[in-house]
């Protein structure tokens, strides 16, 4: 019989990342018929325990130190390292943060298992746990099953509605675990000024610009200055958060005049991310295979295009405008602004 | 000034432009037509050679290898562009790319090919290689590398690595909300999993082809056939999703009433 272990690193309350895949767990459990426990590691994870206390795990395992509060290969991978051999579980559920994508499949090399990353899907057929993943950049899906245990995985947000649950008091077992030899320590992060930030994970409508922005307009001019602040502004007003086509940041790398406040983050499809959104609305892009993958996790999505053959549009977007971008995002602009 | 040796590990994928089927083959998914779809280096593992290439040229004695599993003609195709690009000595294993297979077996590939480079010093080496791949897309491989070579100063989603004055590695590293972690490594030996970093791709340059294209081909000519499989993974099913949605074309509509429908439907929750 298979058993689980829900995994995470704690900083302070869970994420909701990571309740979403210890619902995911949670339900796993439910389909296999079997138990799952919760391991944590952090400075002081009894307070994320006692977040999840009712969310009826048999077990609370906790890696606790002042040294596990860094987002930190060496000491993350030590404390996941010890709560799975510590749970002696089958099948290791994590969220897809950058704490766990980057060590999950150190942990799993050390436990004698295997990993997989950007689960999309769990599944329970005949007593056997199978995932849902996709392969060359979201262009397909896959459905496996894996005969090594244990199985570590990482599960993709959006995929499961977060757990919810009153808190309590969970009796939480300490793990032991070691952390010598660390060389490396976390100074800091960079992030841009509040008001700058046009990435945001949370936000409902994901805003993609595309190269069009930066090309001749009808009158023959640029008007790099004018798309810039109708950018800006529609991302203050709406709270939207900003992706681009590769076309756009990559004119950025190479000295091209353009929209000053991109970068190679706010790519999405190709090598960029695969954000997870309600609703999209795409100004100004083309349509090329590699970048309408990044749609390819936004549920209702708009298009504003001067080509009606839009192939980022065309049979992607429920609704594609055939209209000038520029005049469109003024209006947009102007009635959010009320 | 410190003299690096750096691995960098990277493989091909079929250009992104192409359109790429799944088939049902006797080893488990493939691509339609794999061998004969063009290829190119893996996007982030080129931005990792970029960068590895950037740091070594900026510490002169620094020395970049890159150790590449994939079909020996495919590899041989995709490094007479590549080989105009930076300097660097190739290190061939000559097994499949695809993305179906797993990552720990071309993990264990990689670092048995990168622990039979002949003089490499541990405490002057980076490993170097993509965050992900563009097959794949796991980003598991280059963890597995450094846990078998035992490097537990590891970064993924790395963008950019600078020298302190000390000598110790400062690297940022992508995380949640289009934020960068700071971190501050002693020294190598060190893993990076670059994201794409903030180089453009190098123009090609004939001279610094000539000089790889010296090493290149013999290293082609002996790769070490490697076998990489998918041990003990079942695939029930690998497929394109059906993605056609029924577009309804707006035209002739004047923006002050596209813009009015947007709001409405921005703002309707």
């Amino acid at each position: 019989m298979e058993t689980i272990l829900f995994l995470s690193p704690s900083e302070g309350a869970l994420s909701k990342n990571a309740l979403e895949a210890l619902a995911t767990a949670k339900q796993l459990a439910d389909s296999l018929g079997t138990t799952f426990s919760v391991g944590l590691w952090g400075d002081a994870p009894q307070a994320a325990a006692d977040g999840i206390a009712s969310c009826s795990a048999t077990k609370f395992l906790a890696v606790t130190g002042a040294e596990f509060a860094q987002s930190r290969y060496a000491t993350d991978a030590a404390a996941a390292e010890a709560l799975g051999r510590a749970s002696g579980a089958t099948i290791i559920i994590g969220p897809s943060c950058s704490r766990w994508n980057r060590v999950l499949a150190g942990v799993a090399h050390r436990l004698g298992g295997r990993a997989d990353s950007h689960v999309t899907g769990l599944s329970a057929s005949n007593g056997a746990p199978a995932i849902a993943r996709w392969y060359y950049r979201q262009r397909m899906e896959g459905i496996l099953t894996r005969t090594q245990r244990p199985w570590v995985l990482a599960v993709e947000s959006g995929i499961a509605p977060a757990w919810d649950g009153a808190p309590g008091t969970a009796a939480v077992e300490p793990v032991a675990c070691a952390s010598a030899g660390v060389r490396s320590n976390v100074t800091g992060i960079e992030a841009p000024a509040a008001d700058q930030q046009t990435i945001r994970p949370d936000a409902e409508l994901l805003f993609v610009t595309g190269a069009g922005w930066t090309k001749k307009q009808p009158d023959g001019q640029v008007k790099t200055e004018a798309a810039q602040k109708l950018i800006l502004d529609f991302l203050r007003l709406s709270r939207a958060s900003l992706g681009s086509t590769k076309s756009l940041v990559d004119l950025h790398g190479e000295g091209v005049a353009t929209l000053t406040f991109l970068n190679h983050m706010n790519q999405v499809g190709q090598t960029g991310s695969t954000p997870r959104h309600v609703k999209g609305l795409s100004t100004c892009c083309h349509g090329e295979e590699p970048h309408t993958v990044g749609w390819r996790f936004i549920g209702e999505r708009r298009a504003i295009s001067l080509d009606a053959g839009c192939g980022w549009a065309r049979g992607k977007a429920d609704v594609l405008y055939v209209a000038d971008a520029f005049a469109v995002m003024e209006k947009v602009n102007a009635l959010l602004a009320r | 000034m410190p003299e690096y040796q750096i691995v960098v590990c990277g493989s091909i994928v079929p250009d992104p432009l192409q359109t790429l089927e799944p088939i049902s083959g006797p080893a488990g998914p493939a691509l339609k037509n794999e061998m004969m779809l063009p290829a190119w280096l893996d996007p982030w593992a080129g931005h990792a050679l970029f960068e590895a290439a950037n740091l070594a040229s900026k510490n002169p004695g620094s020395k970049v290898w890159l150790v590449a599993l994939g079909p020996k003609a495919k590899l041989q195709q995709v490094m007479m562009t590549l080989a105009q690009k930076v300097p660097f000595e190739l290190v061939a294993l000559d097994g499949p790319a695809g993305g179906f297979t797993d990552a720990s077996e071309t993990a264990a590939a990689l670092a048995e090919a990168i622990q039979a480079i002949p003089g490499l010093d541990r405490s002057r080496m980076l490993v170097f290689g993509g965050w992900e791949s563009a097959s794949r897309g796991t980003g598991t491989t280059m963890q597995i590398v450094g846990e078998i070579l035992g490097i537990t100063d590891q970064f993924q989603g790395v963008d950019e690595i600078k020298i302190e004055a000390s000598g110790a590695l400062r690297i940022l590293e992508r995380i949640e909300g289009g934020r960068h972690q700071v971190s501050l490594c002693d020294a190598p030996p060190a893993l990076l999993g670059w994201a794409t970093g903030n180089l453009p791709e190098p123009r090609n340059n004939p001279q610094v082809g000539m000089a790889n294209m010296r090493t290149i081909m013999p290293a082609l000519q002996k790769a070490k056939p490697t076998k990489v499989g998918a041990d003990g993974l079942t695939f029930s099913s690998v497929a394109v999703p059906k993605q056609a949605r029924d577009t309804k074309i707006v035209k002739d509509l004047p923006a002050d009433q596209i813009a009015a429908e947007i709001v409405e439907w921005i703002t309707n929750k």
